[in-house]
């Protein structure tokens, strides 16, 4: 499959380059002076790096993993080569169109929606040609039933497609700029709607979809309960997309809204801790597999991260914590507990797998793979725990007051209080790329040890040992 | 419970399909209709307008450098933001905001009231230099925005965007954008010169001056703050 080792490939390539991306912000925030003219100052530079590692690199592993997999449940190749082309081609243009546009300057400033109205309109088109590409497979399956990873990437495809049609309404004004088609409060109503759907239907439910199929495929069992997949499926897609007011509490948003937001974001505990739990319960009896083989390191601490970070999230959606948390480095390190964590070792985890077997090879060494994991596992901690303690820092000292009733800090004096944090977090994101770059060597050597020569057999290998039937509860 | 009448479902991809769809769809439609409706309920502050020629070119410049990254427009109603920033902010301020600005972290404080709070000058020097008022700032470099000169061949078109959606500007305001924007300018320069700062012609038509037009606008209304 070309187009899967396409996808795995350049996924790795706008991993590296947007985590590189990433330090050089965390740098800029220590050290000013590295802000260069016009192009490169952390205004530009910062959703350079979001864009790059969301859509470059997360999306990538996504696409190459439903290509993967979806063949090999359904038992069929995919609906349409031509389509699956267009996808990794359409895909990779657009991505160095965003990295091109948003250091020239060309943004709406929407968080995770930067992008200006013509490549809003090619992202739209590219993710037509996948859907039609993946229902289009399902269409013309071998295989009865679908199994769980396939509900998730069904959400997934069905729930960006609603976001991003609904987010970016604009008027252009030119060929690179637009105006939102709505104003104020509403206009940021429907950002953070969309802006935590992202996370939800970006980093969380095709995510959970790679982990429900290389999860049980690397460790030789079936996912623990297909019970508890029916039922974590459906409320968390039903409940994710309800949470999205938490991000403006204290807002002029109604307050109706706002206290949506916080009740569904609680309830979110409940399906993510499904989730997790039957990931990690999927290793019942294999626990020992763990000791040796990094990837499943991979998916457990990803699981684990997964698991902390949707507990942090319902608890900083209540108001009493919000207030505090809101607008600091806590935020930072609570979306960096989910990406780094669940997002980049799951993702790390589904390219360690695929990439042998799409060379017909072995993995070039075990060793380095383990290097990795815990380089990136220290760098993922040392990264996490300053923002923590920043963020709580800042907002003390923000609402800190004398006994007369007067401010006790001014503004600056915040800035300088978290210097030494964001100096920590520049080392702890540089030792996560370190594992990055060790996995990128580590691939090199396995691709070049191997061969695409070898044709593949139309289906995929059975999937009969894992259907869901076979050991699920 | 049982799972056997999920079983079917699993093997029909269509109805699969549509079920997830609606499933998404009700949070959804919540969220995203009845707020639309109580757009116009939102109570207009008095004296708040839209942005001007010259503001409107600013802020579009605020964000092309992604100011917003780092700095919110957004003031809650607890004692310690009203007492660092000013009075909270209210739905009717930032109805003429396409898009909305504010923002999810204050690297740098809140913008929400800068309207008037330093003098034109003070922008200036901090563009062009922050740490020479503050060294422990870690705001980047803004000098480059004083060498580009101010490009005015849309602005017009910015607004009749902006009126087209919403902002109630009149067809006099329209067809003299570009004149008025000019003449803002020169008003700021003006004031920056009168501090004893040197701007040459170059700059005194360069994006800088936007940038601080838009700032100075920020949380004042007509007819006082």
């Amino acid at each position: 499959m070309a187009v899967v080792r396409g996808f795995a490939i350049s996924a790795l390539l706008w991993g590296g380059v947007g985590m590189l991306v990433g330090l050089l912000a965390a740098i800029q925030l220590a050290w000013p002076e590295v802000n260069w003219g016009p192009y490169l100052h952390f205004g530009r530079v910062r959703p350079v790096h979001t864009n790059a590692v969301i859509f470059g690199f997360t999306l990538g592993v996504v696409f190459a993993g439903t290509y993967y997999g979806i063949q090999r449940l359904c038992r069929v190749r995919m609906f349409s080569d031509t389509l699956s082309r267009i996808n990794l081609w359409g895909w990779n243009a657009i991505i160095v169109a965003a990295a091109v546009s948003l250091l020239l300057g060309y943004s709406t400033s929407k968080e995770y929606a930067e992008l200006e109205w013509p490549i809003d309109i090619a992202i739209t088109v590219v993710w037509v040609v996948y859907a039609i590409n993946v229902f289009g497979t399902l269409a013309k399956r071998r295989e009865k039933s679908m199994y769980a990873a396939i509900w998730f990437w069904i959400a997934t495809i069905i729930t960006i497609a609603m976001l991003h049609l609904v987010n970016s309404a604009a008027w252009p004004v030119s060929w690179m700029k637009s105006y939102s088609a709505y104003s104020g409060v509403y206009d940021a109503n429907i950002q953070w709607w969309y802006g935590h759907n992202a996370v939800g239907f970006l980093l969380t439910t095709p995510i959970l979809g790679l982990m429900y199929y290389f999860l049980p495929r690397q460790v030789g069992q079936p996912i623990f309960s297909h019970r508890l997949s029916i039922l974590h499926f459906w409320s968390l897609i039903f409940i994710y997309i309800w949470a999205g007011p938490h991000h403006l509490i204290y807002s002029p948003l109604p307050d109706w809204a706002q206290t949506f937001g916080v009740a569904f974001s609680v309830m979110l505990i409940f399906p993510s801790w499904g989730g997790m739990l039957n990931g990690l319960l999927t290793l019942r009896g294999a626990w020992h597999k763990v000791r040796t083989d990094p990837i499943l390191k991979m998916f457990v601490v990803g699981l684990t991260f997964y698991g902390m970070s949707t507990f942090e999230g319902p608890m900083m959606a209540l108001k009493t914590v919000n207030s505090l948390s809101h607008f600091t480095n806590w935020t930072i390190g609570h979306v960096h507990s989910g990406a780094l964590g669940w997002v980049g070792f799951t993702c790390f985890a589904t390219l360690y797998y695929m990439i042998p077997r799409l060379w017909h090879t072995k993995l070039y060494s075990t060793r380095l793979a383990d290097v990795h994991f815990w380089v990136g596992t220290l760098g993922l901690v040392l990264y996490v725990t300053p923002m923590w303690v920043s963020g709580v820092t800042q907002g003390l000292m923000w609402r800190a007051m004398n006994p007369d009733g007067s401010l006790t800090y001014t503004f600056i004096e915040t800035v300088a209080a978290i210097r030494t944090y964001d100096v920590l977090r520049a080392l702890g994101g540089a030792l996560f790329l370190s594992g990055v770059f060790v996995m990128a060597w580590n691939v090199w050597k396995t691709i070049a040890q191997g061969s695409v020569e070898i044709p593949e057999p139309q289906a995929g290998p059975s999937e009969g040992e894992l259907a869901p039937v076979a050991g699920g509860r | 419970m049982g799972y056997d009448w999920h079983r079917p479902l699993e093997g029909k991809s269509l109805r699969f399909i549509l079920l997830t769809t609606l499933a998404v769809m009700g949070g959804g439609l919540a969220l995203v209709i009845p707020p639309f409706f109580l757009q116009g309920t939102v109570e207009p502050v008095p004296g708040v307008t839209p942005y001007s020629a010259l503001e409107q070119e600013g802020r579009d410049l605020y964000i092309r450098e992604g100011c917003n990254v780092c700095h919110s427009q957004q003031i809650r109603p607890l004692r310690s933001e009203t007492s660092r920033y000013g009075d909270y902010s209210l739905a009717g301020e930032s109805a003429y905001d396409r898009p909305f600005l504010f923002g999810s972290r204050r690297t740098g404080p809140d913008l929400a009231r800068v309207g008037g709070r330093y003098p034109d000058s003070w922008h200036w020097i901090h563009f062009l230099d922050p740490q020479r008022l503050e060294p422990r700032s870690n705001m980047p470099n803004f000098a480059f925005l004083s060498e580009r000169p101010l490009d005015l061949s849309l602005t017009r078109r910015r607004l009749e965007v902006q009126r087209k959606l919403g902002s109630p500007y009149t067809d006099v305001e329209i067809e003299n954008a570009v004149e008025d924007a000019k003449r803002q300018m020169q008003a700021v320069v003006k004031r920056i010169r009168a501090d004893g700062i040197e701007v040459s012609e170059a700059e005194a038509e360069s994006e800088v001056i936007a940038l601080i037009a838009y700032l100075q606008k920020l949380g004042r209304r007509e007819g006082g703050v």
